[in-house]
């Protein structure tokens, strides 16, 4: 019998580091040289087929510019089974910001969080300012997933989404904390549907 | 901060955000600020060490109320009515994808010393201790009335004119007994205080409707609820405008609303930095609430006080059914006042607090200078208070439209049960500031790949 599991995936990391373009590689495959600061879309989804029986379903949350000046809301975090952070290989300082990020995640989010370190801009190596070993270090001492990707060629993109969608638990509902495996598994009310078997407005009195 | 905004948005109250983000769709350029390091201003819902920090400034929270982060305590009592104006704001602008719902379980009401069930369904309704035989015949004519009316067809109006005839009118005409007006007026229609009887009937109606058609859509009560807290709501909004543009800063002190020598509305100054933009939107607080008026404009008035105790108890309330999440009205005729008495009560189902324990606020409009005497018949009704978090607040209304001086200030929150008037004051603030009324678009459609 074949599954759908559905996790939440939220991307951080500094302004311009390449996040949205990096799902926008990995939902659309497209690239823009000159894309804008995040505005309109940000909430994607995209699918991963791991075999015959299983895929996975990201519901993916973009920062939409709310990390600019630390300002990202705690309903970003919440219920979030996995998270992309992004650091630009060609910065240094990003680096620093994506380490301050994580921490903010191991404070915010549910312990169980799968977190991946992305080294974006991997095609502008000529440039680099952290190197491979330094990042994987790192990666290796906090139990990181860590990939260096490009969202400009796709190098590393697929694969690294791929490699997260293995990760997560393929059983059990993904979080101990009320995480939705699936929106059809949503458990409360659902305000755009009207009420099966009561009538539409002005529905008289019960009593 | 040197870019020139359209609109500075001042405060992420609930309010706020619903404009915040109704603006950025519409194209504005906004810059949304507030000098708290959380969401949600007065409609903020707090984690133990914000609750703390805000009510007992020198205690940490005691330890065996479990995990901080399982806490998110409403700081205004209010729930969802299910088929209001502000669900189809949610429905409309697709913020609903953020948020998750669920039902309180019960409305009750409270009479000649005990609290009985708001009946939602017919079967409910026969076995109610609220009426007798008679009475629930009576009862019965009055609500096929209301379910018959139609505007077009006089045939239904049995010679009531809704727009003429005051609501006592109305419940003579069908004979309804003081309790069961007390019942209707405060339960259903949700009146705070009996004024509405010597008024013409029809918001009256409209209530009645409101409530009966929100009790039909989920069953168990006419309310919902988001889960993690009424909080989530101005976060939700406040996304959308994200999403749309606006710019966020949260944690920024807020020094002054400057303006040109016409009095017309120039930036705002946080420290030595002025961000200009051409309107201004924000609560009272930015604006002179509270504080002593020296030389500058006076710009919001106060209209009342509300009391609210934040209490946490360790077991349902008793007489609910042991129910999960509840609403008791207690009639000011009941306890002889002039505004009645709410309680609402959320607990761990909702992801509010830790497992078993239960938060219940118990509110209503200052009406004495001793006003926790005020609130005692509510808080008699919860049993054994484990811990009680006691704030007076004041509402303030603003004094202008803001259409002169492009300053336009919101409503603080009211003492209703619901979000009804909050939508009320976001359609007249959008109407100050657009000059049209409010039409909502539908967003649009997410991509999916």
């Amino acid at each position: 019998m074949s599954k759908q599991l559905q996790f939440k995936l939220v991307l951080l990391g500094e302004s311009a580091v390449g996040k949205s373009s990096l799902v926008l590689r990995f939902v659309k495959d497209q690239f823009d040289d000159y894309r804008e600061s995040t505005i309109g879309a940000a909430f994607l989804t995209q699918t991963v087929t791991l075999d015959d029986q299983t895929t996975v379903k990201f519901e993916i949350w973009d920062t939409a510019g709310q990390e600019r000046y630390k300002s990202l809301a705690p309903m970003y975090y919440r219920n979030a089974n996995c998270a992309v952070v992004v650091y630009d290989i060609t910065q240094a300082a990003s680096l620093e910001k994506a380490r301050s990020w994580i921490r903010e995640l191991q404070r915010q989010a549910d312990p169980s969080i799968v977190i991946a370190l992305c080294g974006n801009k991997a095609d502008l190596s000529a440039r680099r300012q952290v190197s491979e070993e330094e990042a994987k270090k790192y990666a290796e001492e906090e139990g990181l997933m860590w990939a260096e990707t490009s969202a400009k060629t796709g190098e590393g993109v697929q694969e690294i989404f791929t490699a997260i969608a293995k990760k997560l638990p393929q059983n059990a509902p993904p979080s101990a904390r009320g995480g939705r495996p699936g929106t059809s598994a949503r458990t409360g009310v659902d305000l755009t549907k009207q009420a099966t078997g009561a009538p539409g407005q002005n529905e008289p009195c019960n009593c | 901060m040197d870019e020139e905004y359209d609109v500075i948005v001042l405060g992420t109250g609930l309010t706020e955000c619903i404009l915040s983000g109704l603006l950025s769709v519409e194209g504005k350029k906004v810059l949304h600020m507030d000098r708290n390091d959380y969401y949600g201003g007065d409609s903020a819902s707090l984690n133990l060490t914000q609750l703390y920090r805000k009510f007992r400034p020198d205690q940490t929270p005691a330890a065996e109320l479990g995990r901080d982060r399982d806490y998110a305590v409403d700081l205004i009592p209010k729930f969802i009515i299910a088929s209001g104006e502000l669900t189809r704001i949610l429905v409309h602008t697709d913020v609903t994808r953020y948020l998750e719902f669920k039902q309180i379980a019960g409305s009750f009401v409270y009479r000649d010393g005990k609290i009985s069930k708001v009946p939602s369904t017919e079967m409910e309704a026969v076995k109610s201790p609220l009426m007798g035989l008679f009475e629930k015949r009576r009862a019965k004519k009055f609500f096929e009335f209301l379910q018959g009316w139609k505007d077009e067809d006089p045939a239904t109006h049995q010679g009531i004119d809704l727009d003429k005839d005051t609501m006592k009118v109305v419940y003579e005409k069908f004979g309804l007994e003081p309790g069961t007006q007390d019942f209707i007026g405060h339960a259903m229609a949700l009146y705070l205080d009996d004024d509405y009887k010597t008024k013409p009937a029809r918001p009256a109606y409209e209530r009645i409707v409101l409530y009966t058609s929100s009790m039909a859509r989920y069953g168990k009560s006419p309310y919902i609820y988001p889960l993690y807290g009424l909080g989530e709501l101005p976060q939700a909004f406040a996304r959308l405008s994200a999403i749309y543009g606006g710019t966020y800063m949260l944690d920024k002190p807020i020094d002054e609303i400057v303006t040109d020598a016409s009095g017309k509305f120039v930036g705002v100054r946080s420290g030595n930095e002025t961000v200009k933009a051409k309107a201004v939107v924000g609560d009272p607080s930015y604006f002179g609430a509270g504080k002593p008026i020296e030389g500058g404009k006076l710009r919001v008035v106060e209209e009342g006080k509300v009391i609210r105790a934040i209490c946490f108890l360790k077991h349902p309330i008793p007489g609910t059914d042991d129910a999960d999440s509840a609403q008791i009205i207690i009639p000011q005729n009941q306890v002889g006042r002039r505004n009645d008495i709410y309680i609402a009560m959320v607990s761990s189902t909702h992801n509010v607090c830790a497992k078993d324990v239960y938060v219940a606020i118990v509110s209503t409009i200052v009406e004495t200078d001793r006003p926790e005497q005020e609130i005692l018949p509510g808080l008699q009704l919860l049993g054994t208070i484990h811990d009680k978090f006691v704030s007076v607040s004041s509402f303030y209304a603003p004094t202008s439209g803001g259409e002169s001086d492009q300053i336009f200030i919101t409503r603080s929150y009211d003492a209703t049960s619901h979000f009804e008037t909050v939508v009320d004051d976001v359609q007249n603030v959008w109407k100050r500031i657009i000059g049209k009324d409010l039409v909502l678009k539908k967003r649009e459609v997410e991509l999916e790949a």
